[in-house]
């Protein structure tokens, strides 16, 4: 799905031709300041917002909190968009209507929208390529643990609940706190956190793990 | 629409491939039509049904090959053109041949979310509307095969399930998307065991909750009704108790 062009940051943005895309989104831009619809330096804003203040390590801070504080998690239950502002992340866009599924024991949760992209973006940031791919879309409600088993999950009997984000709803999985986490602090717990086990393709990193991790990029 | 974005329950896409370290945006248009999209949007140029709707008219062929802001920009150019708003060769020419839409009402704001018009794409209500179904109904998912947008997938169509959370009210998407109004109504989480879905050879626990609107459902005619008590706006999921009640409310049901 990458196009392969001005790959990210677009330092050869200006040198390379640009793709077709690329010019008509120009293009675009141009006839909408014009047209005095929007402003350049809010487009900037907004994408600054996405790709730095908005993304999966909010929700890491929600589940952390909800592991750590059963009163918390009571409220992130019953009314979640609440709950999550209530830790400074505004609902915005994609995060107006919230639930929160708790994975059990017996329950695993995943979250799918088989007919676009749905996604808790005030939580989790914007999809990645593959949450929005057709093969994910089109896998996740018939073959659920044969999905999972591709994201190297075995979730052995569990029930698995799949969610299919077909409203304005948005779902995200607080994930069952792992072993051996008694002593850590909910900073440390934040960190064990991914976006994946919020989606409930993956399941959150075992204290080693996060250690090893950190001693590696050290 | 029984359109090729409907790919609940599809073969052949073969398997999901995540990218390692995948960045926010691939490239900088992207990031412009994503900001430009959402302000749009914003300034009510369309609303968000319209705009899955207009996604969801792109030629299949297209659709398939187009990456997710490819579709994007795809749909947000013929909606200013739908609207009014700009013309096929103004957006070719990327220059205004005519002055601003009066069209668009919100303000243009100063960028990111807490300046962002919520107002502009609130889409849930607040007035007390009757639901048709309360938490633990049986009901089947009608079974229509509609032109226009709907948010029903073909694979739950004419199936039976289990209302099991009323989210409360919402506006109608098959209406909303083509400019026919809000219809507010209920929506409900709607869990569909596997094998109503998808046949006996799926007989694993893996069911689906879809959420449906009211004019999405039937009663269930065929199953004993045991209703159960209201749970009207609380969209709370069953908790720790959950899943040994819900287990024990599964023994009883009939197969």
């Amino acid at each position: 799905m990458s196009d392969g062009h001005d790959h990210h940051d677009g330092h050869d943005y200006h040198n390379a031709p640009l793709s077709e895309p690329a010019q008509r989104v120009k293009a675009l831009e141009q006839l909408l300041i014009e047209k005095g619809l929007v402003n350049p330096q809010a487009l900037d804003e907004l994408v600054d917002t996405y790709e730095r203040r908005i993304g999966p390590r909010n929700g890491a801070r929600v589940v952390a909190r909800a592991w750590a504080d059963p009163e918390y998690r009571k409220r992130l239950l019953a009314n979640a968009a609440q709950a999550i502002e209530e830790l400074g992340f505004p609902p915005g866009p994609q995060g107006e209507h919230m639930m929160a599924l708790e994975n059990t024991p017996r329950l695993h949760n995943l979250v799918v929208c088989t007919l676009c992209s749905c996604y808790p973006w005030s939580v989790l940031g914007l999809p990645p390529v593959w949450y929005k791919s057709t093969a994910y879309r089109a896998s996740a409600v018939n073959d659920p643990r044969g999905l999972l088993k591709g994201f190297g999950l075995d979730v052995g009997d569990k029930e698995v609940r799949v969610w299919d984000s077909s409203s304005e709803m948005r779902y995200f999985v607080i994930p069952e706190r792992p072993a051996s986490t008694e002593h850590l602090t909910e900073d440390e717990l934040a960190d064990l956190v991914t976006r994946d086990s919020m989606i409930g393709t993956g399941l959150p990193k075992s204290p080693s793990q996060s250690a090893r991790r950190a001693g590696a990029s050290k | 629409m029984n359109g090729v974005h409907d790919l609940g329950g599809m073969h052949g896409f073969g398997p999901v491939v995540p990218e390692q370290n995948e960045p926010v945006f691939h490239s900088d248009w992207e990031k412009r039509v994503f900001a430009m999209t959402l302000t749009a949007m914003g300034r009510r140029v369309c609303n968000v049904d319209e705009f899955r709707r207009a996604i969801e008219q792109m030629p299949p062929p297209s659709y398939l090959a187009a990456t997710y802001y490819e579709k994007w920009l795809h749909a947000i150019e013929a909606l200013l053109v739908e609207k009014g708003i700009a013309t096929r060769e103004e957006i070719a020419a990327g220059h205004a041949a005519a002055p601003g839409p009066a069209k668009a009402t919100g303000p243009v704001g100063n960028g990111g979310v807490d300046s962002f018009d919520s107002s502009a794409v609130k889409l849930r209500f607040d007035k007390s509307y009757k639901p048709s179904f309360n938490a633990g109904d049986r009901v089947v998912a009608r079974n229509f095969n509609p032109e226009h947008h709907t948010r029903l997938p073909r694979y739950a169509r004419g199936k039976r399930g289990v209302v099991r959370y009323d989210h409360g009210v919402f506006v109608f998407p098959d209406t909303h998307a083509h400019g026919l109004g809000a219809k507010p109504q209920h929506v409900y989480t709607v869990e569909f065991e596997a094998e109503e879905l998808w046949g006996p050879d799926r007989n694993e626990r893996a069911p689906v909750c879809l959420d449906c609107w009211d004019d999405y459902l039937e009663r269930d005619r065929t199953a004993a009704a045991k209703p159960r008590a209201a749970k009207r706006r609380t969209a709370k999921p069953a908790g720790r108790s959950g899943p040994r009640s819900r287990a024990g409310a599964k023994k009883g049901r009939k197969r």
